[in-house]
């Protein structure tokens, strides 16, 4: 080691091993020297994310925090670039002031986790993968990412994609890098796509208990071209002292009917634009036969902010899961839920989250058997403080876990970052 | 055309290509491997018709397994493999390699599921673009990615081109619009990937696969998300003096937060070449023309071009039409799509770029290019994607003067380094290819290009998946390739290149 690492590394590391580097230069020596020798390490940002997935066992810790701010903002290119931990908040602050936002409507953590909110940075969005209510109409986070420059598992500053929409040249890693989990790169900058806010935003809730009924009209829904932009079900929670019963508290609206299970749908557009979709929406879902109210702008912005914090689980002590499914298969998943669980189906019937209690441990494993045998994934977001049973948190199969390990290797061949955080060998 | 540098020729698999078609006729129906002269002539190209190579054989599998078999058999015998769909692609992403087996997906043909209720197509990759959509037209859906080719490419392809089109401003690409694909990697394992479900967790092979150029994995199944029509789409034709005022009314229209399904720009040489050509009716006196089309509810597209109408009238549009109905639209349409073949009756030759930039730089590069077209003394005509970026200049020349060819390069490649240069990339849609490959270091140094090898390495250790694709052999930046089209014979003239 040079005398002049030496000397670096001591400014960037401090008691806790701990390594806080301040641009992507120190980045990247910071690894060259942890690849030197050999050091597994946790790659951290502001850590709101950080409950997802397996815990690291690791020598160092590699904080990116102070890699943050916006680079390049060009409203009429639909683009932000910002360094890679900038939090969200600023992003979105940033592009409030243009009437732009990321359309991938991000997930605030921090209520299932802490109660309140703790939106984290960008590249914790990144890593994750995960979007909101939008996701079925406007895509998820990987979509939405035009490139990224980042540290590989060697050192090497690497980067891909650019700031332009079309763009076919070369592989496309910032596919890969979503959802990786911080297990490939060492993400420095991060380039978004953003788009236009829509105006205004009503929702139309339906009361109902009647799962064929529910399933039928998200499959409705989803063949309509009235461009409806968030579909949820919030079922009835069971009466069980295992669960918070927080249904009533979270989602009070003057409009809504405080009891029952209910789904609730979102139009976007001007006040015209949004009349027209009413009306046509009345008739293709029968709306009149059906107990339905309308929820005005005023409260259809907070309903889905609320969906989008997750706040029906707010700090819950329970394991929360993520299931992903076809559609269709909405019936029979909701048959095996009953009410011996509390849940709720967002993305107009794809996405279950799905509370279990901490003493039913065992259940986990049989709910993830059924996923599978429907086509869909499973993943386990937090677990309780009880969890003792031996479960994957991620859903894979062997040929796809080979094919991820030679990927992995080819990023980082000694397994430097996060190693186990996804799975096993990676 | 620049003597084209490929990988070198494994002198021991020519020698036993009687062992190889033998083994070859033993896994699949020995009707399907063509190794006479006479039967590989038409697999020597793809639409990157410039540049022909023979191949060792084409074999044509029929289902997973068999090509499963055959890579298993070729990874084991060190053979070499050249992955085609359609051979529609632009930039010689299919070209064949002495030394290689071609194998084609042709009898992929089938469309296996069309779920309603999942709103998802699975098909075989071998169907073509627009099979997709007549598969589920009469129920008012339609698959959203539209290359211009997608009468005949096919869905394979267009996966591993990660496929753009017209209307990919709002819709995505070939990316943002599949859930699924089976891929059959070099050492013969079957690997399903996604499904019916919005996303996938773990490594997302798709996004990896999608826009590989066919250096990863043979795609043998692809599962692709139906949308439903919009309710109502309309267009507008407007007209402008300068190619300053129409670039800037395109940017304004963007930066207004409007999102068009469709933007597209023409210069005076294209408007004047496809009138001539198709008739379209276009306003022959405007040295730039957009075709703007927006989709959503009756108010809202009449609300867009209320909005529309007013930024080309501030920037002082000479013309501006309104499509009144669906034939009026369909006909702003067809002097667009009729663009490349209308330049082709211009001159003998013409070479197609495709680049990408800043949606912001389109009146900046397009005067760029007027002023290069005035130094290499060629006529250039230019229609743009300019909803994204997204240009196609098309170089006149003549190739039978050695001189005006190597000028023609050099101005190609100085369109595609000043695409760079604004921030933008070397490819928006047609693929690096064989055609790109030397000017991938124009964007990306040692160590980017080095990571996206150790990434194919892992994948296919050997190096024998399409090898001499998309990166450059010679690691330097020869100024090569582009859509060389001589006297029309474009590998499919007839179809629509936009």
């Amino acid at each position: 080691m040079s005398t002049e690492m030496k000397k670096n590394s001591q400014i960037f590391q401090d008691s806790n091993n701990t390594y806080y580097p301040e641009d992507e230069l120190q980045v990247s020596e910071v690894v060259k020297e942890l690849y030197k020798k050999n050091q597994p390490t946790e790659l951290i940002g502001t850590g709101t994310k950080n409950f997802i997935g397996n815990k690291i066992q690791s020598a160092k810790k590699l904080s990116l925090a102070k890699l943050s701010g916006i680079v390049e903002y060009l409203p009429e290119e639909l683009y932000i670039k910002v360094k890679a931990n900038t939090p969200l908040e600023l992003v979105e602050k940033e592009l409030e002031k243009n009437n732009q936002e990321l359309a991938f409507e991000p997930i605030d953590f921090g209520f299932i986790q802490s109660g309140k909110s703790n939106k984290g940075t960008i590249a914790g969005y990144l890593a994750c993968n995960y979007a909101g209510s939008r996701r079925f109409k406007a895509g998820s986070v990987r979509d939405h990412i035009l490139g990224f420059r980042g540290v590989n598992g060697k050192g090497d500053i690497i980067k891909s994609g650019g700031t332009v929409v079309k763009n076919v040249t070369g592989y496309d890693l910032s596919k890969l890098v979503a959802g990786s989990f911080g297990t490939l790169v060492a993400l420095t900058e991060i380039t978004l796509k953003v788009l236009p806010k829509k105006k205004l935003s009503n929702t139309i809730t339906i009361h109902t208990e009647d799962k064929e009924l529910i399933n039928e009209l998200f499959e409705k829904i989803s063949s309509s071209s009235s461009e409806i932009s968030g579909a949820v079900f919030i079922p009835e929670e069971p009466e069980d002292e295992n669960y918070d019963r927080n249904k009533e508290k979270v989602f009070k609206f003057n409009d809504l009917e405080s009891k029952g299970s209910f789904l609730a749908l979102r139009i976007e557009g001007d006040k015209i634009s949004i009349n027209e979709k009413i009306k046509a929406l009345t008739n293709e879902l029968t709306l009149d036969k059906l107990n339905s109210t309308i929820l005005d702008v005023h409260q259809s912005t907070p309903f889905w902010t609320k969906i989008n914090n997750l706040e029906l689980f707010k700090a819950t002590k329970n394991n929360l899961l993520r299931v992903v499914i076809p559609p269709s298969m909405g019936n029979k998943l909701m048959q095996y839920l009953g009410n011996k669980y509390k849940y709720c189906i967002d993305w107009c019937g794809s996405l279950y989250w799905i509370e279990v209690q901490a003493k039913k441990n065992i259940k986990v494993g049989e709910i993830k058997k059924l996923i599978k045998e429907m086509g869909g994934y499973l993943t386990i977001i937090k677990i309780s403080n009880e969890f003792d049973y031996e479960e994957t948190i991620f859903t894979v199969d062997d040929i796809r876990l080979l094919i991820s390990e030679k990927i992995k290797k080819s990023f980082d061949p000694k397994r430097i970052f996060n190693p186990g955080k996804m799975y096993r060998g990676i | 055309m620049s003597e084209l540098v490929l990988p070198k020729i494994n002198k021991e698999t020519i020698s036993k290509k009687e062992y190889i078609f033998k083994n070859l006729a033993k896994i699949i129906n020995p009707e399907n491997v063509l190794s006479h002269a006479d039967e590989i002539k038409p697999y020597e190209t793809d639409a990157l018709a410039a540049y022909t190579q023979t191949p060792l054989a084409v074999v044509m599998p029929k289902n997973t397994q068999e090509v499963s078999n055959i890579l298993k058999f070729c990874h084991a015998e060190d053979i070499k493999v050249v992955p085609r769909g359609a051979g529609t692609g632009l930039s010689g992403g299919a070209l064949p390699l002495n030394d290689a087996i071609l194998l084609s997906l042709g009898k992929f043909n089938k469309i296996i599921e069309i779920d309603f209720e999942n709103k998802c197509v699975v098909t075989q990759p071998g169907v073509t673009n627009l099979g997709i959509t007549h598969a589920v037209q009469h129920k008012n859906f339609y698959y959203a990615p539209d290359p211009s080719s997608q009468l005949a490419c096919s869905i394979g392809g267009n996966v591993a081109e990660n496929s753009g089109g017209v209307h990919s401003l709002k819709y995505g690409t070939t990316t943002n619009n599949i859930l699924g694909v089976e891929i059959v990697m070099m050492d013969g394992t079957i690997c399903r990937i996604g499904g019916k479900t919005l996303d996938q967790e773990g490594y997302d092979l798709m996004g990896l696969i999608c826009g590989s150029e066919g250096l990863l994995g043979v795609i043998t199944e692809v599962t692709v998300k139906i949308l439903k029509n919009p309710q109502v789409v309309k267009a507008a034709l407007i007209g402008f003096p300068t190619i300053e005022e129409g670039g800037n009314a395109a940017t304004e229209i963007i930066s207004s937060g409007i999102v068009p399904a469709g933007m597209e720009i023409m210069d005076k040489a294209l408007i004047e070449a496809t009138d001539n050509f198709s008739k379209a009716g276009y306003p022959r006196d405007a040295e730039l023309l957009l075709i703007v089309e927006l989709d959503g509810t009756e108010s809202e597209v009449d609300e867009l071009l209320k909005q529309v109408r007013s930024i080309c009238e501030k920037n002082n549009c000479s013309s501006l039409k309104l499509s009144k109905n669906e034939k009026e639209r369909l006909s702003f349409w067809a002097g667009r799509k009729a663009a490349f073949p209308a330049c082709g009756a211009l001159a003998p030759d013409y070479y197609c770029m495709d680049g990408s930039i800043p949606r912001g730089k389109l009146a900046e590069a397009l005067l760029e290019i007027k002023r290069l077209s005035e130094k290499y003394e060629l006529p250039v005509a230019n229609c743009f994607h300019a909803g994204d970026g997204n240009l196609h200049p098309l170089i006149m020349f003549d190739g039978s003067d050695k001189e005006e060819l190597r000028k023609t390069e050099e101005f190609g490649a100085e369109i595609l380094k000043t695409c760079v240069r604004l921030g933008g990339v070397i490819t928006g849609e047609h693929g690096v290819g064989i055609e790109k490959r030397e000017l991938m270091c124009e964007m990306f140094n040692d160590n980017d290009i080095q990571q996206q090898l150790d990434i194919k390495k892992s994948l296919d250790e050997k190096n024998l998946l399409n090898p001499g694709k998309v990166y450059p052999i010679l690691r330097k930046c020869a100024e090569e390739g582009r859509v060389h089209v001589h006297r029309n014979e474009e590998k499919f003239p007839d179809l629509p290149r936009f």
